[in-house]
């Protein structure tokens, strides 16, 4: 068979050599359906600030990751059976007697952790050079959204294998919603469609993971590109390249995404690769932190696992919800964490996008919320007692003080000038 | 957003841009070749379902002369008939309307390619499964049941196949070929293993 894939590639090789003989099919074809000049639009002729670096590439990997996710979530959907009875026993079968079956099962379960990262830095970077300041809200909004979204897919992926750890989960976050006032618990039988977490709740919980969490995030990435290049991409000085333009209407800071960025980030994804394939085959639990030893135990409802702790992405969440001494109030903090980012283009006052030019203020600032929410999730995974919880407490103070300080801080900050072409280094 | 090139667009250098591209799709392909392995790979049968595929022992002792027996084996149904001596005599009266008479078509083991197309002559083991488009054809052993020159044998109700009681096809049927023999023998007098053909 691989003598049979080396052929088709070889052929494929051969057909996409000889292509560009045939332009008049391509001329043909793209005045019926316009998919290379779109492709000319968006990928050749995109105009790429010249300064971007490789903070950049974290969008790029997260189309990687997301494509890899789709495809080793389908062939999981192939002998994943959705029932309490056989969930768990339809993974193992997956591992042991599937042929690949473990590499495709470890790829998914490493692929969700590495797109969490890829996204984490992608947001950071946004952070950094102020990306989600006008005219981007909406964009950095979409993405606030998309974040949203992947946990929600993280989270009812989790509870897919039926494991211990799938079990608790899936009860401690539907009981969450049992904190909204008179209806709450109405809501939670409602949600499992049961009286307690069951094989119901799991099929729903399928249905959500394969179908509408991520049918709802292509959808939410389409649109997050489309918005991206309507408006353009922010680069790592923070300076409009749209004010500088040459006759032909291109921006005199910019070069051709192709072959520039698609040549400067190819090696990047390939590095990529590289580190996720050798966790998946060298570390594919990743020390307890990818994949948790007591989610290899079948779920049980009677027993509640001694050390419980969520996926480390979903940590920070966690460690907030804990530190509040107080239910409601506990998962409406929680719920803030993330929903309070979609109001930053309008808390930040700043006119400056880029920290390169922001004053001391800003930076600590930026220092202040990242630092805290990388402790916050550090102490997640901590059982909640003695200083633990002190710190997660005082952690989640610093957290939420962003968003106070960062409408004072960014007013009276001493910014530097911001220079009107992207400067030569 | 533009969709134009810069006005000042630097030259390309086509013997570089050539290789990079030539390189790259090139690596790319063996790329996808390497995650085809294991994707493709996945999608043959796993090792339970190769476990349950394995050859079957059947006990045809308490079959009468005449009876059909049909057993499952890797899914698909398989037929087992004790065979009259009369029933035997009819394979001869139709060779002239079959298709392939001394089945050439390999759709038998090399010991079941003769004239009953079996290793005892009475008993048949056939894959119930119409060479046509897969339906299962049925036992129809009497004479003149499904027309007047009918002499016993498999009549496919999907398209209409006819079949003699040695699972030869007749002529201008929408079958193809003979239906098939799977690989069997006996282990002793009375016990049948389907899926093996012994030594």
């Amino acid at each position: 068979m691989f003598l049979f894939l080396l052929a088709s590639a070889f052929f494929l090789f051969v057909i996409l050599s000889v292509l560009p003989y045939f332009r008049g099919v391509g001329v043909w074809i793209d005045r019926r359906l316009p998919i290379f000049s779109f492709l000319l639009e968006h990928l050749t002729y995109y105009p790429a600030p010249k300064n971007l670096n490789m903070w950049y590439a974290f969008g790029a990997l997260a189309m990687v990751a997301c494509v890899i996710q789709f495809i080793s979530g389908i062939w999981l959907v192939m002998y994943y059976t959705p029932t309490a009875d056989q969930a768990f026993s339809s993974v193992q079968l997956i591992m042991r007697e599937v042929p690949y079956g473990w590499l495709v099962r470890y790829v998914h379960s490493t692929g969700v952790s590495m797109w969490f990262i890829v996204v984490y830095f992608h947001i950071f970077r946004g952070l950094l050079y102020g990306s989600y300041k006008t005219p981007r809200e909406l964009l950095w909004m979409s993405g606030v959204v998309l974040l949203f979204l992947l946990m929600a897919e993280a989270y009812t992926g989790y509870v897919l294998p039926w494991g211990q750890m799938s079990f608790w989960a899936s009860k401690v976050i539907i009981s969450l919603f049992s904190s909204i006032p008179v209806v709450g618990n109405d809501i939670v039988v409602w949600l499992q469609g049961d009286y307690e977490v069951s094989g119901v709740t799991l099929h729903r919980f399928f249905a959500f993971h394969v179908v509408g969490f991520s049918f709802l995030i292509l959808a939410m990435i389409f649109l997050h590109i489309i918005m991206l290049h309507s408006v353009g991409s922010n680069n790592p000085d923070g300076i409009d390249i749209m004010k500088h333009k040459d006759r032909n209407g291109w921006p005199l800071d910019a070069v051709p995404y192709y072959p520039y960025f698609v040549m400067k980030y190819i090696p990047i994804i390939l590095f990529y690769l590289l580190v996720f394939f050798i966790i998946v085959f060298y570390a594919p639990t990743f020390y307890g932190l990818f994949l948790e030893a007591e989610n290899f135990e079948r779920a049980n409802p009677l027993v509640t696992p001694l050390h419980i702790k969520p996926s480390w992405y979903l940590s920070p969440y966690y460690a907030i919800l804990r530190s509040i001494p107080d239910k409601s109030l506990g998962a409406l903090m929680m719920l803030l964490s993330i929903l309070l980012w979609l109001f930053l283009p309008w808390l930040d006052l700043s006119p400056v996008r880029s920290m390169r030019y922001r004053g001391w203020m800003s930076r600590v600032a930026l220092a202040t919320v990242v630092g805290s929410f990388v402790l916050l999730g550090y102490l997640g995974l901590q059982p909640a007692v003695g200083w633990y919880l002190v710190m997660s407490r005082v952690a989640t103070v610093l957290y939420f003080s962003f968003f106070v300080l960062i409408p004072i801080v960014s007013y009276y900050d001493h910014d530097h000038v911001v220079p009107e072409r992207i400067p030569e280094r | 957003m533009s969709g134009n090139p810069p006005e000042n667009l630097a030259p390309v250098d086509e013997v570089k841009r050539s290789l990079l591209k030539k390189t790259s799709v090139f690596l790319g392909a063996l790329g996808l070749a390497g995650i085809g392995v294991p994707l493709l790979s996945y999608l043959s049968p796993n090792r339970s379902t190769r476990e349950a595929g394995k050859p079957i022992s059947v006990d045809v002792s308490g079959m009468k002369v005449g009876e059909q027996k049909t057993v499952l084996w890797r899914s698909k149904p398989v037929w087992i008939i004790r065979r009259s001596e009369a029933m035997l005599a009819s394979l001869g009266l139709v060779d002239g309307s079959l298709k392939d008479p001394d089945s050439e078509i390999p759709q038998q083991p090399g010991y079941a390619r003769n004239e009953m197309r079996s290793i005892r002559p009475d008993f048949l083991v056939l894959l119930g499964i119409c060479t046509h488009l897969g339906c299962s054809p049925t036992y129809r052993p009497d004479p003149k049941s499904v027309d007047d020159t009918w002499v016993g044998g498999f009549y496919c109700s999907c398209h209409g196949s006819k079949f003699d009681l040695a699972g030869r096809v007749f002529k201008n049927m929408p079958a193809p070929s003979n239906l098939e023999v799977p690989p069997y023998h006996f282990s002793d007098e009375n016990t049948l293993i389907i899926g093996d053909g012994g030594i």
